[in-house]
């Protein structure tokens, strides 16, 4: 089964995780804080109720300047 | 999630308005916050020419952006700080966009007309990296400004950018500094007068606008810039904001509504310093040799090249 391609920034990687999931949970499974990053799926910017489907490509883009990282 | 204006479905909350909007209001919602922070802090006027200064990353390219929809004439200088890994992309996303809106971009690198660079300059002044990049890019920008005829310069600081400060400032009851922590500093003694019309909006407002409006930016951070102490202010607003939603927003709010105006004596006495031109540069210094052409010299650069800037 195809997981959920997610970019992360700062420093450039990639991590998969198993779909379909929502944008909160994803974003706490990790670790990040919801107002540090912008969630980006297949080029579209979605808010935290969104649910990535499988085969989606994710991305997860700090906002803050100075870095972002998880918590 | 619906737009709390239009009932579409919504791309962006922000939780200090606890709201949503689609693409099309929140755009209208960033443009009209740009647009009282000018009007509220008269920070330009009808025909003015803005320089904004341009990092290539999502403050200033969503500043310059929303400057132009605004009406503004509006054009971008750019300062190559020589930072390998970093410079170059930023340097590529400050002239696709002007490219893209056909806007002028003025450019200066420090290695090529000064003999320096971030790094090696703030080696030789003794100095972090953040400072002699900031150093230079404040006396590039003042410079460029006032050679090439421009009534203000724009810059890209958000409202996490001045909470983070303000915090700072507070830590230290660095009075000084917080009284000339404004949205506008006049210009005048050979100064440019210099604004910040993105203090209403947050970062993640400017970053959404930057990916709502196509606008490719420099979103990996500068390598030297990590672990730096600002990062740890906006860090702990951070933790903040999240339990309570809007303290960011209420901490610059108030202190400008409240503390600004009681801490002008200390502005005033600060101010009191007598400035003459910098014998290298022109510049104006109180003291010898300007900050900027001391950092120069001691780094084994030129200070004496001039910025090439020319009014249209």
């Amino acid at each position: 089964m195809e997981g959920v391609k997610v970019l992360l920034r700062n420093p450039r990687r990639e991590v998969e995780v198993e779909g379909p999931v929502r944008v909160v949970s994803l974003l706490g499974r990790l670790g990040y804080r919801r107002e540090a990053v912008l969630v980006i799926v297949d080029g579209a910017l979605v808010t935290g109720d969104a649910t990535i489907k499988e085969g989606s490509q994710v991305e997860i883009r700090p906002v803050i300047s100075g870095g972002a990282g998880p918590r | 999630m619906k737009c709390r204006a239009c009932r579409a479905p919504a791309v962006v909350e922000i939780r200090r308005h606890n709201t949503t909007l689609c693409r099309h209001c929140f755009l209208g919602y960033c443009r009209n916050q740009v647009g009282r922070a000018i009007r509220d802090h008269d920070m330009i006027g009808p025909g003015q020419r803005v320089l904004v200064a341009v990092s290539g990353g999502k403050d200033s390219l969503a500043l310059w952006d929303m400057l132009l929809d605004l009406g503004y004439d509006a054009d971008g200088v750019y300062v190559g700080l020589g930072i390998d890994g970093y410079s170059q992309p930023s340097a590529d996303h400050a002239r696709a966009f002007a490219r893209r809106r056909q806007a002028r971009l003025v450019e200066v690198d420090l290695r090529q007309q000064y003999g320096y660079d971030v790094r090696s300059g703030a080696a030789a002044d003794h100095r972090a990296p953040c400072s002699a990049c900031g150093l230079s890019k404040r006396h590039i920008f003042d410079r460029a400004a006032v050679e090439g005829g421009y009534d203000v310069v724009a810059t890209g600081h958000n409202l996490d950018d001045e909470a983070a400060v303000l915090l700072g400032n507070v830590l230290r009851w660095d009075l000084e500094y917080m009284a000339r922590q404004r949205p506008v500093l006049p210009g005048g003694h050979g100064f440019p007068k210099k604004v910040k019309p993105l203090v209403r909006l947050a970062e993640r407002e400017t970053a959404a606008y930057c990916v709502l409006q196509g606008i490719d930016y420099q979103v990996e951070e500068c390598p030297m810039a990590a672990g730096n102490r600002h990062l740890g202010y906006k860090e702990a607003l951070g933790l903040i904001e999240e339990r309570s939603p809007g303290a960011k927003a209420v901490f610059f709010g108030q202190f400008l509504e409240r503390a600004a105006a009681a801490l002008a004596g200390a502005s005033a006495e600060a101010g009191g310093a007598v400035l003459h031109p910098c014998p290298s540069c022109g510049a104006p210094t109180s003291s010898e040799l300007c900050a900027f052409c001391r950092l120069v010299e001691r780094a084994g650069g030129d200070p004496r090249r001039r910025v090439p800037v020319s009014g249209r």
